[in-house]
């Protein structure tokens, strides 16, 4: 099983980000659960959501506290919260940012980070407002260059299905930001 | 077809299957996606139903009751704060003989405020003659809405029920659901037969006074044997959806590990889902537990407890919600039927109120527990708290 936890802002779209991504697994023939933080969300408040993926039937139904992946959509959430609390020693961290994954380890001090600028990327298809760009989907393409564990197609037909506007647009996003993260030196 | 629905959905979906044709309702959280999903099936044109807004859901279980007895199948949902306004109208729709089914996301009662799972509300109505049914997942939730419709219409039951989900652990959930085909829940259904109506052209009058030396008695005792009859329907329809849809649910208990346990958990709701992990875990451990997740809890599973019993050194019963005097609702009644049926001890554990998260480390230290009790043969403490503040024992 794997355990993956988003952290964004309310209105950025992680809770659709961990459906969308529980949905392209699903489509590769895999067992998923995806849930928001239990509790009120509010927009632009820090969002935590989840994703389980399994080969068999998921039967937990609890909280995810050690995550093996940690997607963070706002760099800003770095200095709000311990974005890699309970993460596992070989987990990896994909973050938002226009920096260098090196910047992010050492200011991190982990050693497994990637960046990506999905927010560059959301602009560029006109997905939410030039001020408050929409990176879910964009994200999401660069968990699956990340993570190896599901295909760009599938995430690509996810969101097409899912988004409920612009869903070529959201799609290429994901294509671009999969082509576009960096995953560092070793 | 296999879609992703939170368990929310999931209920949209067994209800929208089910072909209601009232659905009078009233938002509240965890609950509200549920009627929300139902109005879009509506206003899209997916389903043929007259959809009622109503001012509160005492007036959702009052227009429900109404259009039922105009021979129609209705359909509502509720949570804590909402499914207590209804309190007088469960009582009224149960007495009245209509089938209604209810989808009831637990919710914590407040004060303090609290949005999250809890046992409590559904407890506080376990006496309003509605059958109860917890369920752990959303296909279970999807299916026991369907399943609900084909028992409850039965003419030797005719007892509402209410289809029970944990809030958010299910309710805002989104898993993969096998949603049946449409016509093959029209065949397994079929159309709804009421035993009375109210019918212009054959007056009758319904819920009229009954004075002291009238049936008033006589009525309540029907329904003491109308919730004998569920239980055979209950695995009547059970055994037959199994087969139509190739499901595997247990009627009244699902047992997981149960065979040579030295102890067994028993449960309601979600907590039954997690607690098989660590039943596995506890296995490679050499340690011999199993776990029972009681489904229904009206009509209670007496008979079927009675031989869990006898598989087993002990039983912990594992609560979501607090009675004040015998302790706790699940414990209190296992404790109840077991009297002089087993020498066996029985303890209860009161855990995850108001939300609180019920881990697969907490639960591996309540079957440790657990285990001492079956080793010791005697209980320690009746009712546990697990999980207080401050309490270092199960942290």
């Amino acid at each position: 099983m794997y355990e993956i936890r988003f952290h964004g802002r309310g209105g950025q779209g992680s809770v659709i980000a961990s459906k969308i991504l529980a949905k392209a697994f699903f489509m590769e023939g895999k067992y998923v659960s995806a849930f928001p933080y239990f509790g009120v969300e509010r927009r632009g408040a820090p969002v935590t959501a989840f994703t389980r993926v399994d080969d068999k039937p998921i039967r937990a139904k609890y909280q995810i506290y050690e995550p093996d992946f940690v997607i963070v959509l706002d760099p800003s959430l770095l200095s709000a919260v311990n974005v890699l609390k309970g993460i596992k020693e070989n987990g990896y961290v994909l973050i938002n940012t226009v920096k260098s994954p090196e910047e992010m380890r050492s200011r991190l001090n982990f050693k497994n980070v990637a960046t990506v600028d999905a927010t560059t990327i959301a602009i560029k298809h006109r997905l939410g407002s030039q001020t408050a760009p929409i990176v879910n989907t964009a994200i999401l393409g660069a968990f699956a260059k990340v993570s190896g564990l599901v295909k760009i197609e599938t995430v690509m037909d996810a969101i097409r299905e899912a988004a409920p506007a612009k869903q070529e647009e959201n799609a290429m996003a994901a294509k671009d930001a999969y082509d576009a993260v960096r995953m560092g030196g070793d | 077809m296999k879609m992703i629905l939170t368990g929310n959905e999931s209920a949209a979906w067994g209800a929208r299957l089910s072909r209601p044709k009232v659905i009078a309702a009233y938002p509240i959280t965890p609950q509200t996606s549920i009627i929300e999903t139902i109005a879009a099936f509506i206003a899209n044109g997916e389903m043929d139903a007259r959809y009622i807004r109503v001012e509160s859901e005492h007036s959702a279980m009052a227009a429900c009751i109404a259009a039922q007895n105009t021979g129609v199948r209705t359909f509502t949902a509720t949570s804590a704060h909402g499914l207590a306004l209804m309190h007088e109208l469960l009582i009224w729709a149960s007495g009245a003989r209509l089938p209604i089914v209810m989808s009831v996301v637990n919710r914590a009662m407040a004060p303090p405020w609290s949005v999250w799972t809890d046992q409590l509300d559904t407890m506080a109505e376990r006496d309003s003659g509605w059958i109860q049914l917890y369920t752990q997942n959303n296909q279970e939730v999807l299916d026991s809405i369907i399943m609900s419709y084909k028992i409850a219409e039965k003419h030797n039951v005719l007892l509402p029920t209410m289809v029970i989900e944990d809030a958010f652990i299910l309710s805002h959930t989104a898993e993969g659901v096998d949603v049946p085909d449409q016509k093959k829940v029209d065949d397994f259904l079929g159309e709804y037969d009421p035993a009375f109506k109210l019918d212009p052209d054959d007056p009758a009058g319904f819920g009229s006074l009954i004075m002291p030396e009238g049936p008033y008695m006589e009525f309540r005792y029907k329904m003491a044997l109308a919730f004998e009859d569920a239980r055979n329907e209950i695995k009547k329809v059970v055994e037959e959806y199994n087969e139509t849809f190739e499901r595997n649910y247990s009627p009244f208990i699902e047992e997981y590990r149960t065979e040579d346990a030295d102890a067994i958990m028993v449960v309601l709701g979600t907590i039954g889902s997690t607690a098989k992990d660590v039943v596995d875990r506890m296995h490679e451990k050499g340690k011999k537990v199993g776990v029972a997740r009681v489904r229904y809890f009206r009509p209670f599973p007496a008979e079927e407890l009675r031989m869990l019993a006898r598989k087993t050194d002990m039983l912990g019963v594992v609560d979501r919600s607090y009675s004040f005097g015998p302790g706790a609702d699940l414990y209190a009644e296992t404790r109840s039927v077991l009297y002089k049926h087993t020498d066996i001890p029985v303890k209860g554990y009161v855990m995850g109120l108001g939300g609180r998260d019920i881990t697969p480390q907490i639960l591996e230290k309540v079957f440790d527990d657990m285990l001492s009790v079956a080793k010791e043969g005697v209980v320690d403490k009746e009712v546990e708290w697990v999980g207080l503040h401050g309490d270092e024992r199960w942290s």
